[in-house]
Parts: structure tokens; sequence; C-alpha cells
């Protein structure tokens, strides 16, 4: 509790906002923000200089990009809402924060999280689930920071001396259990050992899972949060009240209601059963009500203060955030439509829209409350208007140039994946066509990020003044009546007593969103007709799975599916398209979703081991002009075989038939195998020792999407999905 | 294991109906409280975040 709160006579209490966290939690917004914002350029240096830092594998495409949306998703906007969250909360419940302690542990295991990620995510120890990369001890630590955070904030509403609580604190409510509830789901994994894990769900039921999450993160944790913060933030700078509070309440319920259910819009097309691919597109469809009644919410807040917005660099960056949150949700849903879905799923189209959410409606919230928090907590002034709107054009500019180009790149190659000639074949029958087409896209979108980065240092340096010029009023003195919770009018309406209790409110909406999942998961885990058994697929072999494992560590998934769709287009170019059934031992599932290089679902069998060999290490002599980094280093790169014993178990744990007692005979058969695979190459002049890396995973790569080829015709006859002719 | 736990609840397709009737009941019911909520109450909540202090000194 607060040691720094006082009784008056007269029944005002005199009490102090905690000003000092709310001010680390905006350091921590900034540096990690320039640093995730830095490692986006990196990366997406890379996709046009593939050699760019590529000398150390902790340094290569694969293992940066989830470091990327990690940081950017987690530690810039993660420690925005912090800040949002703070500074908002106490003010709305005439409150300190019910902890100084539960604060300072909130935020510094926050941090120590994100540099756990920073190390752990170079160094190849990853889940492979997109968003969702951390490894089972960072997962537990997560669960715990968020809940000290979840106490905290509960804490600060119950003893609030404001008897309504406001529907930002709704939002914030609304985040802290969904985000447990996802997290805690979507992370259950079985360890093999410190930092390695096999998620407890397989193939079709893990992608679903994981999607349910992924989409639910971008809902709950990029979005409801945020939505709090503008309804807290807009009309303060635009000093007005929202424009209809009844819209926000509305917006509120409908939102969480209907966001829950549209993840599998993720899995259009894949071998996810057709009634869930269905249900989550028509929720998606419907989300554009309340989106759009959220942003129309917020932008006419601002109605008759527009040359206000002129002028304030907070509300010019509320406005740019506001509006492109209007476009992602109009976006959204659209592609979220099978037809749409079908064009614009594994390019870089999906690359620009998440981009505008944040780069835009995060970045926009997040500096806005930024420059609106810093100057009032140092009881000074903005440093610099000029600086401001500098960066306010070097971020839309950078915006605009970043996302148009991939925009325009993401369907070009689309179309050209799609292409037939008149004979009926396909027009780029090699891969590579479409991506070297699209190297200028991903020139200028360096560009526009090279700009935003630009724009940010700015605000790094005028936030910095700023402080500079003032001090920090750590404890900041308020006075206010406390309400009395207890004397609650007996009848008075349901809904004003329902948002005068906190735990009441919690529950309810807990219970809107978990009813969602339920629907969704629950018959998925039950129905056994959904996963149709083919007999010929078999377990991996544990050569095969230390293979896979060297995939997962990495990121090969970043840039590779392996899920053929039944169109045409994929299947003249790929081969069979992807049924469910052939997934059944893929702990965890590594479908992917995104395709800078070719899908691999059949690659098994289609090129020598020899080819492979050498294309790791150096694809540029295999396929001139490709972008794939070298993998030098798996050659010489020992498998670390002392788990297999431990994979072996924990995998039939999990319910994949290794037979009693197969863990004692498996290093054997490895040793086997690799032997084989090492002999083989030998035959090519090519000399590496069978227990190194390349050997593993070149030894999976064989065995992807085999086993179908032997199955009886009868058990391939699933209905197939339903497909348009024009793919 | 769990599998085989929910495996034995039958029925299992009706869930989507009820949940589906649930949400529209609950969402038509969050309607009309909604827009029956009274203007002075409405206006009082709005108003929240521009509430001023009653004081405001700083140590």
């Amino acid at each position: 509790m607060s040691n720094v709160e006082l009784r008056t006579e007269s029944n005002i209490e005199t009490f102090y906002y905690d000003n000092k966290i709310v001010r680390d939690f905006g350091i921590a917004t900034v540096v990690w923000g320039i640093i995730g914002f830095l490692v986006g350029l990196i990366v997406a240096l890379k996709l046009v200089y593939p050699g760019f830092l590529n000398m150390l594998p902790e340094l290569s495409y694969g293992r940066l990009r989830p470091l990327h949306t990690n940081a950017v998703v987690f530690a810039f906007a993660g420690n925005a809402i912090f800040i949002g969250v703070y500074y908002s909360l106490q003010r709305l419940c005439k409150a300190r924060m019910f902890s100084d302690v539960l604060s300072k542990i909130h935020f510094w295991g926050w941090q120590l999280i994100i540099v756990a990620a920073a190390l752990t995510l170079p160094l190849g120890f990853t889940s492979s689930k997109e968003y969702a990369e951390l490894e089972w001890p960072i997962d537990i630590a997560i669960t715990l920071v968020w809940v000290v955070f979840g106490i905290n904030m509960l804490g600060t509403i119950f003893k609030r001396r404001e008897k309504h609580i406001y529907v930002a604190i709704w939002f914030y409510i609304s985040t802290f259990l969904t985000v447990a509830l996802l997290h805690v789901v979507n992370s259950l994994a079985l360890p093999v050992s410190f930092l390695k894990s096999y998620s407890m769900y397989a193939g079709v039921q893990d992608a679903l899972v994981q999607w349910w999450y992924g989409h639910n993160a971008v809902a709950f944790f990029l979005t409801t949060p945020f939505l709090g913060m503008m309804y807290y933030f807009l009309p303060k700078a635009a000093n007005r009240p929202v424009f209809s509070y009844r819209l926000s309440i509305i917006h509120f319920w409908a939102l969480i209601f209907m966001y829950i259910w549209a993840g599998p819009h993720h899995l259009l097309y894949t071998a996810l059963p057709d009634w869930t691919q269905s249900l989550g597109t028509v929720f998606s469809f419907a989300l554009i009500a309340p989106s759009w009644g959220g942003m129309i919410n917020g932008l006419m807040t601002l109605r008759g203060a527009w040359d206000r917005v002129r002028e304030d660099p907070v509300l010019k960056f509320m406005v740019v955030g506001v509006t492109a949150y209007g476009m992602s949700t109009f976006e959204g849903p659209m592609m979220s439509l099978k037809s749409v879905n079908a064009i614009t799923h594994y390019t870089d189209y999906v690359i620009a829209h998440v981009h505008v959410g944040a780069l835009a409606w995060n970045g926009g919230l997040a500096f806005g409350v930024l420059y609106y928090i810093i100057p009032r907590i140092f009881k000074t002034e903005l440093y610099s208007k000029k600086i401001a709107n500098f960066h306010f054009w070097a971020a839309t500019l950078g915006i605009v140039f970043y996302a148009i180009p991939i925009y325009w790149g993401g369907i070009t190659q689309s179309l050209m994946w799609k292409e037939f000639t008149a004979e009926g074949t396909l027009r780029y029958p090699n891969f590579l066509e479409t991506v070297t087409q699209i190297i200028p896209m991903y020139a200028m979108r360096a560009v526009g990020g090279t700009l935003y980065i630009i724009g940010a240092l700015g605000a790094a340096y005028n936030l910095y003044k700023t402080a500079k010029s003032g001090s920090l009023v750590a404890n900041e003195e308020a006075q206010a009546v406390p309400h009395q919770a207890d004397k609650e009018v007996s009848g008075a309406h349901w809904h004003r007593v329902l948002e005068g209790k906190p735990a009441k409110l919690a529950f309810y909406s807990f219970i809107a969103v978990a009813l969602g999942g339920i629907v969704e998961y629950i018959p998925t885990m039950l129905v056994k007709s959904n996963i149709p058994t083919i007999s010929s697929v078999k377990p991996y072999t544990p050569l095969e799975i230390e293979g896979r494992d060297v995939y997962i560590k990495e990121g090969c998934v970043g840039c590779h599916s392996q899920m053929i769709r039944p169109f045409r287009s994929e299947t003249v170019r790929y081969g069979e398209y992807s049924k469910v059934g052939e997934f059944v031992y893929d702990h965890p599932f590594l479908w992917g979703s995104k395709r800078t290089g070719p899908d691999l679902h059949r690659i098994g069998g289609k090129y020598p081991d020899a080819w492979h060999y050498m294309h790791f290490q150096n694809p540029q002599k295999i396929a001139i002009g490709s972008i794939m980094p070298e993998y030098g280093w798996l050659a010489t790169t020992k498998v670390d075989q002392s788990h297999i014993e431990g994979k072996i178990i924990t995998m039939r744990r999990l319910g994949v038939p290794y037979p009693e007692g197969y863990e004692k005979q498996a290093m054997a058969d490895m040793q086997a195998q690799a032997k084989k695979i090492a002999d083989g190459l030998k035959q090519s002049n090519i000399i590496v020792e069978p227990d190194r890396e390349v050997v593993a995973l070149i030894a999976y790569l064989q065995r992807l999407g085999t086993d179908i080829k032997l199955a009886p015709k009868e058990e391939l006859k699933t209905p197939k999905p339903e497909t348009s002719a024009l793919h | 294991m769990y599998k085989y736990v929910l495996q034995s609840i039958g029925g299992v397709e009706v869930f989507a109906t009820i949940s589906l009737l649930l949400f529209f009941t609950v969402f038509v019911g969050m309607l009309v409280v909604v827009l029956r909520m009274k203007k002075s109450t409405i206006d009082e909540i709005a108003a929240l975040p521009l509430e001023r202090e009653i004081a405001q000194r700083s140590h």
C-alpha cells in the first residue's frame, strides 16, 4: 500500500499520484521502440541484401524477425500501454496505484522479460509460434508479471474514490483478463529441457489455438488498451468529453464479444475444418461495425476542435492513429473474406496491413500519449514543437513510403503466383522470378522505415530535452471525496450498478471472451472426425525430430509455409494440397504465415540431398538472385544429441505413438540415418560429419509431405475444401 | 488425456447454436440498456476524464 496517503477532517482526502512509475514506463517505451524499429530496419535490409549482417547465426534473418515483432509488440507497444494505464487509471480512480512495490515489480519484471527475449531469440530458443516465440521459463515469468499488473490495476480500481468506472478502465480490465487467458492457453507446452519445449497441441489444433491467440493478441494487446487510452487522452487533449458515451459502451461490448471469434480468418483455405473458417469470416466481417463505431466516436470528439489539431502534436498523432485504426479495421475484415484472402494471404500485403496498424495506430497513440504526459509530469512545456512537427511528418511520410510499396509488392507477387499461360501452365513456374520482381519495393520499404526511425529519434531527443527543462513531480498531490461503494442505491439502473462494480464487470467481460474461445476451440479438440486419419502418416524419426528442431531454431517458418492451399495455382506449383491428417504429429505446427520463399510442404524428395547441402552453403549459387541468406554454419554446428531420449519421451506423452522403450534405441537409429545421408553426400564429393545440423535438417526436409504418397487412395478422399475457379 | 475427457461430452455441436443465441441475446440486451440510460448519468460519466481535482499542488 502507498505510504503517502492521509485523511483530512472534512472528508476530503489528500493523496498523491505516482508519476515516477509513469516516467519509467515512458523511458522504456521510447528506448525499446527505437531498438524494435532498428531491428525491423535490419531485417528489411536483409531482404534486399541477404548478406547484410549475416556473419553470425545470431544475426540471421530467421532469428531477428521474431525479435523485431516481439520488440515492437511487447516492448514498445507494451510499455506504451503501461505508461497510458498508470497515468490515466490513477486519475480516473482518483487514487494512487494500489501498491508501489507491485508497480516496481511490474516495471522491472517486464523489462527483464524483454531482455530475456532479446537474448534467447537470437540464440535460437524459440517455440516458433508467432508472437508467442518465447520459451517456457519466460512464459511463466510473463504470466507472473502480468498477474502483478492485474492485481495492481484491480486493487487501484477497488480503492478508487470515484464511483463510476469510466469506459477506458473497462478496456484495461478486458485487456488484462483476455491476454492472461490467451497467453496461458496458447503457451501450454511440455518442457524437454530448460529453454526447449513442445506445444501441447499438434497440427490443426495447434494452428487453431495459435491463431486464436495471434489474432486476439492483436485485439487485446494492440487494440483494446489503446482504445482505452484513446477514450481518456483524446478527450483530455481536446478538452471536451467523448462524442458519445453510449456509443463507447456499445463499442466495448460489441468489440470484445466479436473479436474473440475472428481468429480462424488467419487459416482460410488451410486444412482447418470449413465451419470454423466460415465462423471466423462472419465475425471478422461483423467487426467493422464496432471498430468503426469507435473510430467515429474518437474523431467526432474533435468536432469543433479541428483548429487545435493543426497546432497540437498530441492531437495530430492521435488523429493519424485513430484514422489508421479505421483503415486497418476496414482492411482486416476485407482480408478475411475468402476471395480476398486467397490473394493477400502469405504475401507482403499482410506485412503492410500490420505496419499500418503498428506504426500509425499504436505508434500514433503511443507518441501522442508521450507528448501529452511527459511535459505534464515534469511540470513544463514541450521542449520543441518544431521537432514534434518534424517527427509527425517523418512518421506519416515514413508510413506512406513503407506501406504503399509493400501493398503493391504483395499484390504483384500474388498475381504472379496465380498467373497461367493460355496453354495452362504457370506463367512464372520459378518462384524466384516472383521474388526478384518485388525487390525494388522491398528497398523502398526500407526507406520508409528509415524515415519513421529518424522521426522517432527526434521524438526521443525532444522528450529528453523536455524532461531536462523541468523537474519530475514524483508524487503529484490531489484531493477528492471518497465515494461510498457499499451504499450503492438499491434499485439503481443495473448497468450503473455494474459499472460501479469492477469485479462483476470483469466477470462478465471474461465470460464474453471465454465464450467465443470455447465454442471454436473445444469442438475441434473433441470431434475426431475433424482430423481424418491417414494410416501412412508416421511419427518423425529421431534424426528428423532433430532436423525439425533446427528448422524451428533458425526461424525457417518466418519465410516458408508448410500449407498448400487447394488452388490449382498452388497444386501445380507445389504438389498435392495439404491434408489435416498429415500434421497429427506436428508439435508445434509449422504452417507459417508468409511466403518470402516457396512453400516447403512437398519439398521431400524434390531435390537430392546434395542440392540442399549446396543450397544452404550458398543459395545464390544454386538460384541466382535468391534472397535466402547463407546457412554455412549448419555444416559445422553439431546437433545437440543429448536430449533425444527426452524428446521421444515428451512426444510420446503428447500422444505421438512411439513404442514404449523406443527412446533407448533412438540414438542408434539417429546415428544410422545420419551416416546414410553423410555417405550419400560423399558420393557427390561433399564431406560432412554425420552429426552436423545440416544432415538432420536435410533428413527432415526430405521427409516433409512424403508420407501421404504411401496412403491408400480411399483414405485421401476427404472432402475437398470449397475452391474457386478463379485460383 | 484431456482430449479423452472432453470427448465424453455428448452433443457438442449444440455449443455453437447456444452460444450464438447467447451472444445475440446479450448483445440486444446491452443495446436496450445503453439506449435507455439517463442523459444526466451519461454526461456525468463522460466528463470524468476532464474533471479537475479539488486541488493540485506539486511536491
